[in-house]
Protein backbone atom coordinates (compact mmCIF):
# COMPACT_ATOMS: atom_id res chain seq x y z
CA UNK A 1 0.00 0.00 0.00
CA UNK A 2 2.72 2.08 0.85
CA UNK A 3 4.70 1.35 -2.11
CA UNK A 4 1.44 2.67 -4.42
CA UNK A 5 1.05 5.80 -2.84
CA UNK A 6 4.52 6.88 -3.27
CA UNK A 7 4.33 5.79 -7.03
CA UNK A 8 1.13 7.60 -7.59
CA UNK A 9 2.86 11.49 -7.45
CA UNK A 10 5.53 10.15 -9.58
CA UNK A 11 2.79 9.45 -12.08
CA UNK A 12 1.19 12.41 -12.04
CA UNK A 13 4.44 14.57 -12.23
CA UNK A 14 5.72 12.25 -15.43
CA UNK A 15 2.01 12.63 -16.99
CA UNK A 16 2.66 16.15 -16.71
CA UNK A 17 5.79 16.54 -18.12
CA UNK A 18 5.23 14.48 -21.27
CA UNK A 19 2.53 16.83 -21.42
CA UNK A 20 0.03 13.39 -22.89
CA UNK A 21 -2.77 15.44 -21.16
CA UNK A 22 -6.31 13.51 -21.52
CA UNK A 23 -9.56 15.76 -20.98
CA UNK A 24 -12.81 13.85 -20.41
CA UNK A 25 -14.82 14.05 -23.16
CA UNK A 26 -17.94 15.37 -21.29
CA UNK A 27 -16.07 18.43 -20.11
CA UNK A 28 -14.87 18.66 -23.74
CA UNK A 29 -17.89 18.42 -24.99
CA UNK A 30 -19.44 21.01 -22.23
CA UNK A 31 -16.32 23.52 -23.47
CA UNK A 32 -17.36 23.41 -26.61
CA UNK A 33 -20.63 24.55 -25.69
CA UNK A 34 -19.05 27.76 -24.16
CA UNK A 35 -17.11 28.05 -26.72
CA UNK A 36 -19.74 28.67 -29.61
CA UNK A 37 -21.72 30.81 -27.38
CA UNK A 38 -19.28 33.11 -26.40
CA UNK A 39 -16.45 33.20 -28.05
CA UNK A 40 -16.45 31.41 -31.37
CA UNK A 41 -17.76 34.65 -33.31
CA UNK A 42 -14.14 36.63 -32.56
CA UNK A 43 -11.66 33.66 -32.08
CA UNK A 44 -13.51 31.69 -35.08
CA UNK A 45 -14.71 28.00 -35.74
CA UNK A 46 -10.58 27.35 -36.01
CA UNK A 47 -9.21 29.42 -33.19
CA UNK A 48 -7.55 31.22 -35.70
CA UNK A 49 -9.05 34.96 -34.44
CA UNK A 50 -8.95 37.34 -36.93
CA UNK A 51 -5.64 39.19 -38.30
CA UNK A 52 -5.31 42.66 -36.29
CA UNK A 53 -8.84 42.52 -34.78
CA UNK A 54 -9.04 39.35 -32.31
CA UNK A 55 -5.99 37.08 -31.36
CA UNK A 56 -5.91 33.48 -32.27
CA UNK A 57 -6.41 30.84 -29.32
CA UNK A 58 -3.43 28.19 -31.18
CA UNK A 59 -0.49 27.90 -29.52
CA UNK A 60 -0.21 31.30 -28.27
CA UNK A 61 1.48 31.89 -24.72
CA UNK A 62 -1.75 33.14 -23.25
CA UNK A 63 -3.90 29.75 -23.77
CA UNK A 64 -0.51 27.20 -22.95
CA UNK A 65 0.79 29.67 -20.18
CA UNK A 66 -0.18 30.52 -17.03
CA UNK A 67 -3.65 29.19 -15.55
CA UNK A 68 -3.88 32.17 -13.61
CA UNK A 69 -2.93 35.06 -15.94
CA UNK A 70 -5.75 32.75 -18.47
CA UNK A 71 -8.79 33.02 -16.22
CA UNK A 72 -8.26 36.46 -15.64
CA UNK A 73 -8.38 37.16 -18.84
CA UNK A 74 -11.90 35.59 -19.33
CA UNK A 75 -12.92 37.13 -15.36
CA UNK A 76 -11.57 41.30 -16.56
CA UNK A 77 -11.55 41.02 -20.35
CA UNK A 78 -8.21 42.06 -22.65
CA UNK A 79 -7.91 46.07 -23.85
CA UNK A 80 -4.00 45.64 -23.72
CA UNK A 81 -3.05 45.43 -27.45
CA UNK A 82 0.07 43.54 -27.03
CA UNK A 83 1.91 42.28 -29.43
CA UNK A 84 1.39 38.78 -29.84
CA UNK A 85 4.02 37.19 -32.15
CA UNK A 86 4.31 40.10 -33.75
CA UNK A 87 1.12 41.01 -34.27
CA UNK A 88 -1.31 43.61 -32.39
CA UNK A 89 -5.03 43.05 -32.28
CA UNK A 90 -7.29 45.96 -31.97
CA UNK A 91 -10.63 44.63 -30.61
CA UNK A 92 -11.76 44.92 -26.77
CA UNK A 93 -12.83 41.61 -25.02
CA UNK A 94 -15.46 42.57 -22.68
CA UNK A 95 -15.34 40.52 -19.12
CA UNK A 96 -16.47 37.85 -18.91
CA UNK A 97 -17.16 37.46 -15.24
CA UNK A 98 -20.68 36.49 -15.47
CA UNK A 99 -20.14 32.82 -17.06
CA UNK A 100 -19.64 29.95 -13.78
CA UNK A 101 -16.63 28.45 -12.47
CA UNK A 102 -17.20 25.68 -14.20
CA UNK A 103 -18.13 27.10 -17.59
CA UNK A 104 -14.85 28.70 -17.00
CA UNK A 105 -13.15 25.97 -16.19
CA UNK A 106 -14.67 24.25 -18.86
CA UNK A 107 -13.87 26.30 -21.80
CA UNK A 108 -10.25 26.85 -20.88
CA UNK A 109 -9.53 23.46 -20.73
CA UNK A 110 -11.39 23.36 -23.99
CA UNK A 111 -9.32 25.43 -26.36
CA UNK A 112 -6.32 24.50 -24.28
CA UNK A 113 -6.75 21.04 -25.64
CA UNK A 114 -8.36 22.65 -28.86
CA UNK A 115 -6.47 23.79 -31.96
CA UNK A 116 -3.32 21.95 -31.87
CA UNK A 117 -3.17 23.14 -27.90
CA UNK A 118 -2.34 20.57 -25.28
CA UNK A 119 -2.03 21.80 -21.94
CA UNK A 120 -3.40 20.40 -18.25
CA UNK A 121 -7.43 21.00 -17.65
CA UNK A 122 -8.35 24.04 -15.29
CA UNK A 123 -10.44 23.25 -12.96
CA UNK A 124 -13.54 25.19 -11.60
CA UNK A 125 -11.57 25.13 -8.09
CA UNK A 126 -8.68 27.33 -9.96
CA UNK A 127 -11.55 29.13 -11.49
CA UNK A 128 -12.44 29.90 -7.98
CA UNK A 129 -9.12 30.30 -6.35
CA UNK A 130 -8.55 33.52 -8.92
CA UNK A 131 -11.83 34.71 -9.03
CA UNK A 132 -11.80 35.31 -5.80
CA UNK A 133 -8.17 36.86 -5.95
CA UNK A 134 -9.52 38.77 -8.38
CA UNK A 135 -10.86 42.86 -8.41
CA UNK B 1 20.39 26.41 -39.91
CA UNK B 2 22.16 27.61 -42.53
CA UNK B 3 19.47 28.78 -44.69
CA UNK B 4 18.53 31.65 -42.13
CA UNK B 5 21.84 32.40 -41.74
CA UNK B 6 22.43 33.82 -45.07
CA UNK B 7 18.90 35.20 -45.60
CA UNK B 8 20.43 38.15 -44.11
CA UNK B 9 23.50 38.48 -46.15
CA UNK B 10 21.39 38.07 -49.38
CA UNK B 11 19.25 41.08 -48.41
CA UNK B 12 22.31 42.81 -47.53
CA UNK B 13 23.81 42.82 -50.79
CA UNK B 14 20.51 42.79 -52.73
CA UNK B 15 20.33 46.33 -51.38
CA UNK B 16 24.49 46.76 -52.43
CA UNK B 17 23.25 46.00 -56.02
CA UNK B 18 20.26 47.51 -56.62
CA UNK B 19 21.35 51.25 -56.07
CA UNK B 20 17.87 52.18 -57.27
CA UNK B 21 15.85 50.73 -53.95
CA UNK B 22 15.89 52.39 -50.55
CA UNK B 23 15.13 48.41 -49.67
CA UNK B 24 14.84 45.61 -51.79
CA UNK B 25 11.74 43.36 -52.14
CA UNK B 26 11.66 39.84 -53.58
CA UNK B 27 8.85 39.99 -55.97
CA UNK B 28 8.58 36.24 -55.69
CA UNK B 29 5.66 35.56 -57.82
CA UNK B 30 4.98 32.02 -56.04
CA UNK B 31 1.31 32.47 -55.45
CA UNK B 32 -0.20 34.73 -57.92
CA UNK B 33 2.10 36.48 -60.76
CA UNK B 34 1.85 33.94 -63.09
CA UNK B 35 -1.25 32.55 -62.62
CA UNK B 36 -3.95 33.44 -64.97
CA UNK B 37 -5.67 36.78 -64.19
CA UNK B 38 -3.46 36.94 -61.23
CA UNK B 39 -6.50 34.23 -59.84
CA UNK B 40 -9.21 36.35 -60.19
CA UNK B 41 -12.72 36.06 -61.77
CA UNK B 42 -13.86 38.69 -63.98
CA UNK B 43 -16.27 40.00 -66.27
CA UNK B 44 -15.81 38.68 -69.88
CA UNK B 45 -13.17 40.99 -71.82
CA UNK B 46 -11.02 41.94 -68.21
CA UNK B 47 -7.66 40.98 -67.39
CA UNK B 48 -6.24 40.95 -64.50
CA UNK B 49 -2.11 40.58 -63.42
CA UNK B 50 -0.13 40.94 -60.38
CA UNK B 51 1.96 44.19 -60.66
CA UNK B 52 3.72 42.60 -57.05
CA UNK B 53 3.32 40.16 -54.44
CA UNK B 54 4.83 40.89 -51.09
CA UNK B 55 5.18 44.54 -50.71
CA UNK B 56 3.83 44.43 -47.50
CA UNK B 57 0.44 45.30 -45.62
CA UNK B 58 -0.93 47.62 -48.14
CA UNK B 59 -3.97 49.48 -47.55
CA UNK B 60 -5.06 52.41 -49.98
CA UNK B 61 -2.94 53.08 -53.12
CA UNK B 62 -2.84 55.55 -55.27
CA UNK B 63 -2.17 55.94 -58.50
CA UNK B 64 0.04 59.09 -60.09
CA UNK B 65 -0.12 60.79 -63.54
CA UNK B 66 3.02 58.48 -64.90
CA UNK B 67 1.37 55.38 -63.32
CA UNK B 68 3.75 55.03 -60.68
CA UNK B 69 2.00 53.86 -57.26
CA UNK B 70 2.04 55.06 -53.42
CA UNK B 71 0.94 52.39 -51.27
CA UNK B 72 0.41 53.46 -47.62
CA UNK B 73 1.38 50.33 -45.18
CA UNK B 74 -0.43 49.46 -42.31
CA UNK B 75 3.07 47.38 -40.50
CA UNK B 76 6.45 49.08 -40.99
CA UNK B 77 8.33 47.72 -43.38
CA UNK B 78 12.10 48.59 -42.79
CA UNK B 79 10.94 51.07 -40.56
CA UNK B 80 8.91 53.05 -43.41
CA UNK B 81 5.39 53.20 -43.86
CA UNK B 82 4.63 54.27 -47.64
CA UNK B 83 6.27 53.01 -50.59
CA UNK B 84 6.42 54.67 -54.14
CA UNK B 85 6.74 52.17 -56.19
CA UNK B 86 7.42 51.85 -60.30
CA UNK B 87 7.37 49.59 -63.23
CA UNK B 88 10.69 51.54 -64.72
CA UNK B 89 10.86 48.53 -67.96
CA UNK B 90 6.92 48.49 -68.60
CA UNK B 91 7.04 44.57 -68.20
CA UNK B 92 3.94 44.66 -65.86
CA UNK B 93 5.60 44.00 -62.92
CA UNK B 94 7.36 46.48 -60.03
CA UNK B 95 11.19 46.43 -59.79
CA UNK B 96 11.56 49.83 -58.05
CA UNK B 97 10.56 50.57 -54.87
CA UNK B 98 11.43 53.27 -52.59
CA UNK B 99 10.00 53.82 -49.28
CA UNK B 100 9.46 57.15 -46.81
CA UNK B 101 7.31 58.04 -43.58
CA UNK B 102 7.89 56.14 -40.69
CA UNK B 103 4.53 55.68 -40.00
CA UNK B 104 1.82 52.81 -40.23
CA UNK B 105 -1.42 53.69 -41.65
CA UNK B 106 -4.32 53.27 -43.95
CA UNK B 107 -5.21 56.62 -45.85
CA UNK B 108 -3.41 58.08 -48.92
CA UNK B 109 -4.29 60.60 -51.87
CA UNK B 110 -2.76 62.66 -54.30
CA UNK B 111 -4.23 66.22 -55.06
CA UNK B 112 -3.24 69.00 -57.31
CA UNK B 113 0.35 68.88 -56.73
CA UNK B 114 0.50 66.96 -53.18
CA UNK B 115 0.62 63.54 -51.45
CA UNK B 116 -1.67 63.49 -48.58
CA UNK B 117 -1.06 60.50 -46.14
CA UNK B 118 -2.52 59.54 -42.40
CA UNK B 119 -1.26 57.64 -39.46
CA UNK B 120 -3.47 56.35 -37.41
CA UNK B 121 -4.02 60.20 -35.57
CA UNK B 122 -2.21 62.56 -37.81
CA UNK B 123 -2.14 63.41 -41.55
CA UNK B 124 0.52 65.04 -43.45
CA UNK B 125 1.07 66.24 -46.88
CA UNK B 126 3.88 65.98 -49.00
CA UNK B 127 5.02 68.22 -52.60
CA UNK B 128 5.09 66.47 -55.82
CA UNK B 129 6.94 67.51 -58.83
CA UNK B 130 5.64 67.67 -62.30
CA UNK B 131 5.93 63.73 -62.62
CA UNK B 132 4.15 63.18 -58.90
CA UNK B 133 7.51 62.36 -57.86
CA UNK B 134 8.83 63.56 -54.21
CA UNK B 135 10.39 66.52 -53.65
CA UNK B 136 11.03 66.12 -50.10
CA UNK B 137 10.55 62.73 -48.55
CA UNK B 138 11.63 63.37 -45.55
CA UNK B 139 9.93 66.75 -44.60
CA UNK B 140 6.05 66.29 -44.90
CA UNK B 141 4.38 69.04 -43.56
CA UNK B 142 2.05 67.88 -40.62
CA UNK B 143 -1.84 69.73 -41.65
CA UNK B 144 -3.72 67.77 -38.86
CA UNK B 145 -2.77 66.13 -35.70
CA UNK B 146 -4.57 64.69 -32.30
CA UNK B 147 -7.53 63.06 -33.93
CA UNK B 148 -9.09 60.16 -31.61
CA UNK B 149 -7.02 56.52 -32.41
CA UNK B 150 -8.97 54.17 -29.99
CA UNK B 151 -7.29 51.21 -31.51
CA UNK B 152 -10.34 49.75 -33.06
CA UNK B 153 -11.45 51.46 -36.10
CA UNK B 154 -8.29 53.96 -35.99
CA UNK B 155 -7.72 54.24 -39.90
CA UNK B 156 -7.72 57.75 -41.05
CA UNK B 157 -9.45 57.83 -44.66
CA UNK B 158 -8.74 60.86 -46.48
CA UNK B 159 -10.19 62.45 -49.95
CA UNK B 160 -10.21 65.99 -50.99
CA UNK B 161 -12.91 68.14 -52.84
CA UNK B 162 -12.13 70.78 -55.10
CA UNK B 163 -12.59 73.75 -52.61
CA UNK B 164 -9.32 73.25 -50.81
CA UNK B 165 -11.08 70.85 -47.99
CA UNK B 166 -9.58 67.57 -46.82
CA UNK B 167 -12.24 65.22 -45.81
CA UNK B 168 -11.06 62.81 -42.86
CA UNK B 169 -12.93 59.92 -41.09
CA UNK B 170 -12.82 59.59 -37.56
CA UNK B 171 -14.18 56.24 -36.72
CA UNK B 172 -15.41 55.44 -33.53
CA UNK B 173 -13.42 53.42 -30.75
CA UNK B 174 -15.99 50.80 -30.09
CA UNK B 175 -18.55 48.96 -31.17
CA UNK B 176 -21.94 50.31 -30.35
CA UNK B 177 -20.69 52.95 -27.37
CA UNK B 178 -21.99 50.48 -24.76
CA UNK B 179 -21.22 50.85 -21.13
CA UNK B 180 -18.70 47.99 -21.84
CA UNK B 181 -17.70 47.91 -24.86
CA UNK B 182 -18.44 44.39 -26.75
CA UNK B 183 -20.12 43.10 -22.91
CA UNK B 184 -23.54 40.79 -23.37
CA UNK B 185 -26.52 42.92 -23.07
CA UNK B 186 -24.34 45.80 -22.12
CA UNK B 187 -26.44 48.87 -22.42
CA UNK B 188 -25.73 51.99 -25.05
CA UNK B 189 -23.96 55.00 -23.40
CA UNK B 190 -26.58 57.69 -23.74
CA UNK B 191 -26.10 60.13 -25.28
CA UNK B 192 -23.13 58.31 -27.07
CA UNK B 193 -20.10 61.17 -25.39
CA UNK B 194 -17.38 60.00 -28.23
CA UNK B 195 -19.30 61.79 -31.22
CA UNK B 196 -17.71 64.83 -30.50
CA UNK B 197 -14.93 64.20 -31.76
CA UNK B 198 -15.44 60.45 -33.41
CA UNK B 199 -17.63 58.59 -35.33
CA UNK B 200 -18.33 60.85 -38.28
CA UNK B 201 -16.42 62.61 -40.99
CA UNK B 202 -14.47 66.02 -40.18
CA UNK B 203 -13.74 68.41 -42.69
CA UNK B 204 -10.47 70.79 -42.74
CA UNK B 205 -8.42 73.16 -44.87
CA UNK B 206 -6.01 71.26 -47.38
CA UNK B 207 -3.40 73.73 -46.96
CA UNK B 208 -3.49 75.04 -43.46
CA UNK B 209 -0.50 73.08 -40.98
CA UNK B 210 -1.13 72.25 -37.79
CA UNK B 211 -4.55 71.66 -37.55
CA UNK B 212 -6.67 70.13 -34.50
CA UNK B 213 -10.15 69.79 -33.91
CA UNK B 214 -11.12 73.04 -32.92
CA UNK B 215 -9.98 74.03 -36.45
CA UNK B 216 -12.43 71.75 -38.48
CA UNK B 217 -15.99 70.97 -38.84
CA UNK B 218 -17.65 68.06 -37.79
CA UNK B 219 -19.32 67.07 -41.54
CA UNK B 220 -21.26 64.46 -40.58
CA UNK B 221 -21.99 62.20 -37.48
CA UNK B 222 -23.81 58.70 -36.33
CA UNK B 223 -20.71 56.70 -38.94
CA UNK B 224 -19.29 53.92 -36.66
CA UNK B 225 -16.23 53.59 -39.07
CA UNK B 226 -15.74 54.47 -42.77
CA UNK B 227 -13.05 53.38 -44.93
CA UNK B 228 -13.96 54.17 -48.33
CA UNK B 229 -14.77 57.49 -48.58
CA UNK B 230 -14.50 58.98 -52.44
CA UNK B 231 -15.86 62.76 -53.85
CA UNK B 232 -18.09 61.89 -57.06
CA UNK B 233 -17.10 65.38 -58.95
CA UNK B 234 -20.67 64.69 -61.12
CA UNK B 235 -22.86 66.35 -58.78
CA UNK B 236 -19.78 67.05 -55.97
CA UNK B 237 -21.26 65.33 -53.27
CA UNK B 238 -19.36 63.36 -50.52
CA UNK B 239 -19.95 59.53 -50.36
CA UNK B 240 -18.81 57.33 -47.93
CA UNK B 241 -19.01 53.26 -47.26
CA UNK B 242 -19.54 52.41 -43.58
CA UNK B 243 -18.23 49.20 -41.32
CA UNK B 244 -21.97 48.77 -39.98
CA UNK B 245 -22.16 47.56 -36.21
CA UNK B 246 -21.17 43.74 -35.34
CA UNK B 247 -22.49 41.65 -32.75
CA UNK B 248 -26.18 42.04 -32.29
CA UNK B 249 -26.69 38.55 -30.38
CA UNK B 250 -24.96 40.36 -27.57
CA UNK B 251 -28.36 40.44 -26.77
CA UNK B 252 -29.30 36.94 -27.02
CA UNK B 253 -33.16 37.70 -26.20
CA UNK B 254 -33.67 39.45 -29.47
CA UNK B 255 -31.54 38.29 -31.65
CA UNK B 256 -29.48 34.72 -32.62
CA UNK B 257 -26.15 34.54 -33.96
CA UNK B 258 -27.44 33.48 -37.40
CA UNK B 259 -29.91 36.70 -37.31
CA UNK B 260 -26.68 39.02 -36.34
CA UNK B 261 -24.49 37.12 -39.29
CA UNK B 262 -27.09 38.57 -42.26
CA UNK B 263 -29.20 42.15 -40.70
CA UNK B 264 -27.35 44.69 -39.96
CA UNK B 265 -26.42 46.19 -43.65
CA UNK B 266 -22.96 47.66 -44.38
CA UNK B 267 -24.21 50.98 -45.70
CA UNK B 268 -23.63 53.67 -48.50
CA UNK B 269 -24.29 56.72 -47.85
CA UNK B 270 -24.11 60.12 -49.93
CA UNK B 271 -23.17 63.15 -47.70
CA UNK B 272 -24.70 66.35 -46.88
CA UNK B 273 -23.16 68.85 -44.33
CA UNK B 274 -24.47 68.07 -41.27
CA UNK B 275 -26.32 64.77 -42.16
CA UNK B 276 -26.58 61.85 -39.31
CA UNK B 277 -26.25 58.58 -40.51
CA UNK B 278 -27.63 56.98 -37.20
CA UNK B 279 -24.67 55.14 -35.38
CA UNK B 280 -24.92 54.22 -32.75
CA UNK B 281 -28.58 54.30 -31.82
CA UNK B 282 -29.99 52.95 -34.94
CA UNK B 283 -28.67 50.42 -37.73
CA UNK B 284 -30.22 49.38 -40.96
CA UNK B 285 -31.53 46.29 -41.64
CA UNK B 286 -31.12 44.65 -44.75
CA UNK B 287 -34.26 42.29 -44.51
CA UNK B 288 -36.77 44.94 -43.19
CA UNK B 289 -35.02 47.46 -45.68
CA UNK B 290 -34.60 50.30 -43.15
CA UNK B 291 -32.94 51.56 -39.76
CA UNK B 292 -34.26 50.13 -36.60
CA UNK B 293 -33.17 50.86 -33.06
CA UNK B 294 -30.01 49.27 -31.82
CA UNK B 295 -30.47 46.94 -28.79
CA UNK B 296 -28.23 49.09 -27.03
CA UNK B 297 -30.80 51.59 -26.85
CA UNK B 298 -33.67 49.18 -26.16
CA UNK B 299 -34.19 48.35 -29.58
CA UNK B 300 -36.15 44.78 -30.35
CA UNK B 301 -35.08 44.48 -33.72
CA UNK B 302 -38.50 45.56 -35.26
CA UNK B 303 -38.46 49.27 -32.96
CA UNK B 304 -38.15 52.18 -34.97
CA UNK B 305 -38.11 55.31 -32.76
CA UNK B 306 -34.79 57.82 -32.94
CA UNK B 307 -34.43 56.42 -36.38
CA UNK B 308 -36.45 59.12 -37.90
CA UNK B 309 -35.20 61.77 -40.26
CA UNK B 310 -31.76 59.21 -39.67
CA UNK B 311 -29.93 59.55 -43.18
CA UNK B 312 -30.99 56.75 -45.15
CA UNK B 313 -27.84 54.80 -47.29
CA UNK B 314 -28.21 55.14 -51.25
CA UNK B 315 -27.00 51.53 -51.28
CA UNK B 316 -27.27 48.34 -48.77
CA UNK B 317 -24.50 45.73 -48.81
CA UNK B 318 -24.33 42.23 -47.26
CA UNK B 319 -23.68 42.81 -43.43
CA UNK B 320 -20.38 42.29 -42.05
CA UNK B 321 -18.48 42.42 -45.43
CA UNK B 322 -16.12 45.38 -44.73
CA UNK B 323 -16.04 47.81 -47.21
CA UNK B 324 -12.14 49.13 -47.03
CA UNK B 325 -12.40 51.26 -49.91
CA UNK B 326 -14.90 53.33 -52.58
CA UNK B 327 -13.79 54.84 -56.05
CA UNK B 328 -15.73 56.62 -58.59
CA UNK B 329 -14.47 55.09 -62.19
CA UNK B 330 -13.46 58.23 -64.61
CA UNK B 331 -11.50 56.35 -66.72
CA UNK B 332 -11.93 55.52 -70.65
CA UNK B 333 -10.61 52.06 -70.42
CA UNK B 334 -13.99 50.05 -69.33
CA UNK B 335 -17.34 49.93 -70.78
CA UNK B 336 -19.42 52.97 -70.53
CA UNK B 337 -21.87 50.88 -68.05
CA UNK B 338 -19.15 51.97 -65.73
CA UNK B 339 -18.44 55.43 -66.29
CA UNK B 340 -19.15 57.13 -62.79
CA UNK B 341 -19.81 54.22 -61.38
CA UNK B 342 -18.50 52.97 -58.07
CA UNK B 343 -15.95 50.11 -57.03
CA UNK B 344 -16.15 48.60 -53.63
CA UNK B 345 -13.54 46.67 -51.97
CA UNK B 346 -14.79 44.36 -49.27
CA UNK B 347 -11.80 43.24 -46.88
CA UNK B 348 -13.99 40.45 -46.01
CA UNK B 349 -16.23 39.74 -42.72
CA UNK B 350 -15.24 37.70 -39.67
CA UNK B 351 -18.59 38.43 -37.59
CA UNK B 352 -20.73 35.85 -39.93
CA UNK B 353 -20.83 32.61 -38.08
CA UNK B 354 -22.20 30.42 -38.09
CA UNK B 355 -22.36 31.87 -41.87
CA UNK B 356 -19.56 31.58 -43.82
CA UNK B 357 -17.51 34.53 -44.30
CA UNK B 358 -18.93 37.12 -47.12
CA UNK B 359 -17.06 40.02 -48.63
CA UNK B 360 -13.00 39.59 -49.97
CA UNK B 361 -14.26 40.92 -53.27
CA UNK B 362 -14.52 44.01 -55.67
CA UNK B 363 -18.27 45.18 -56.00
CA UNK B 364 -19.51 47.41 -58.61
CA UNK B 365 -22.48 50.06 -58.28
CA UNK B 366 -24.01 51.49 -61.57
CA UNK B 367 -24.64 55.53 -61.39
CA UNK B 368 -26.25 57.68 -63.42
CA UNK B 369 -26.65 61.21 -62.05
CA UNK B 370 -24.33 61.12 -58.83
CA UNK B 371 -27.46 57.76 -58.14
CA UNK B 372 -27.31 54.16 -58.42
CA UNK B 373 -29.06 53.42 -61.39
CA UNK B 374 -28.83 49.33 -61.03
CA UNK B 375 -28.45 47.10 -58.26
CA UNK B 376 -24.61 46.21 -57.17
CA UNK B 377 -22.67 43.20 -58.42
CA UNK B 378 -19.42 41.27 -58.09
CA UNK B 379 -16.93 42.54 -59.98
CA UNK B 380 -13.94 40.77 -59.41
CA UNK B 381 -14.00 37.51 -56.98
CA UNK B 382 -11.75 34.93 -55.76
CA UNK B 383 -9.11 36.98 -53.67
CA UNK B 384 -9.28 34.55 -51.22
CA UNK B 385 -8.16 31.81 -53.05
CA UNK B 386 -10.68 29.08 -51.57
CA UNK B 387 -14.29 29.05 -52.74
CA UNK B 388 -15.27 29.37 -48.74
CA UNK B 389 -13.95 31.49 -46.02
CA UNK B 390 -15.05 29.88 -42.42
CA UNK B 391 -12.65 31.43 -40.68
CA UNK B 392 -10.68 35.01 -42.16
CA UNK B 393 -7.50 33.42 -41.72
CA UNK B 394 -8.26 31.22 -44.48
CA UNK B 395 -8.45 34.23 -46.93
CA UNK B 396 -5.15 34.27 -48.74
CA UNK B 397 -5.33 37.81 -50.52
CA UNK B 398 -8.03 40.51 -48.96
CA UNK B 399 -8.83 43.59 -51.09
CA UNK B 400 -8.05 47.09 -49.06
CA UNK B 401 -7.65 49.62 -51.66
CA UNK B 402 -8.66 50.52 -54.74
CA UNK B 403 -6.72 53.51 -57.33
CA UNK B 404 -7.57 54.67 -61.00
CA UNK B 405 -4.98 54.36 -63.42
CA UNK B 406 -3.93 57.31 -65.93
CA UNK B 407 -4.76 54.89 -68.57
CA UNK B 408 -8.26 54.02 -66.76
CA UNK B 409 -6.69 50.30 -65.62
CA UNK B 410 -8.24 49.62 -61.83
CA UNK B 411 -5.75 48.78 -59.14
CA UNK B 412 -6.42 46.61 -56.03
CA UNK B 413 -4.36 46.43 -52.81
CA UNK B 414 -3.80 43.55 -50.58
CA UNK B 415 -2.94 43.67 -47.43
CA UNK B 416 -2.91 40.00 -46.35
CA UNK B 417 0.49 39.13 -48.51
CA UNK B 418 1.12 42.55 -50.51
CA UNK B 419 -0.03 41.75 -53.92
CA UNK B 420 -0.94 44.77 -56.18
CA UNK B 421 -3.74 43.78 -58.78
CA UNK B 422 -3.96 45.64 -62.29
CA UNK B 423 -7.37 45.24 -63.80
CA UNK B 424 -7.52 46.10 -67.75
CA UNK B 425 -10.31 45.96 -70.20
CA UNK B 426 -9.80 44.41 -73.71
CA UNK B 427 -11.80 45.84 -76.25
CA UNK B 428 -11.54 42.79 -78.61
Amino acid sequence: MKKIILFLPVCLVTFTAFDSVTVDKATMERGKRVYTQYCLACHQIDGGGVPGLNPPLEKTPHVLGSKTKLIQIILKGMNTHEEIDGEIYNNTMAPHNHLTDQQIADVLTYIRNSFGNKAVPITPGDVKYVRARTK
Amino acid sequence: MRKYFFTPLLLISAILINPKSDFSFELKGKTNLHVENAGLKLPAGFSASALADSVGRARHIVVTKKGALYIKLSKLVNGKGILYAKDTDADGKIDEIKSFGNYIGTGITIKDGYLYASSNDEVFRYALDENEELIKPDAPEKIISGLINGRQHNTKSLVLDDKGNIYVNVGSPSNSCQEIDRGVGSNGKDPCPILDSAGGIWQFSADKLNQSYKDGVRYATGLRNVMGLDWNYQINELFVIQHGRDQLDMFPEHFTAQQNAVIPAEEMFMIKKGVNCGWPYCYFDVQQNKKVLAPEYGGDGKKTTRCEGVEQPVVAFPAHAAPNALLFYTGNMFPGKYKNGAFVAFHGSWNRSPEKQEGFYVAFVPFKGGKPSGPWEIFADGFAGVETVMSPKQAMHRPCGLAQGPDGALYVSDDVKGTIYKIVYKNN
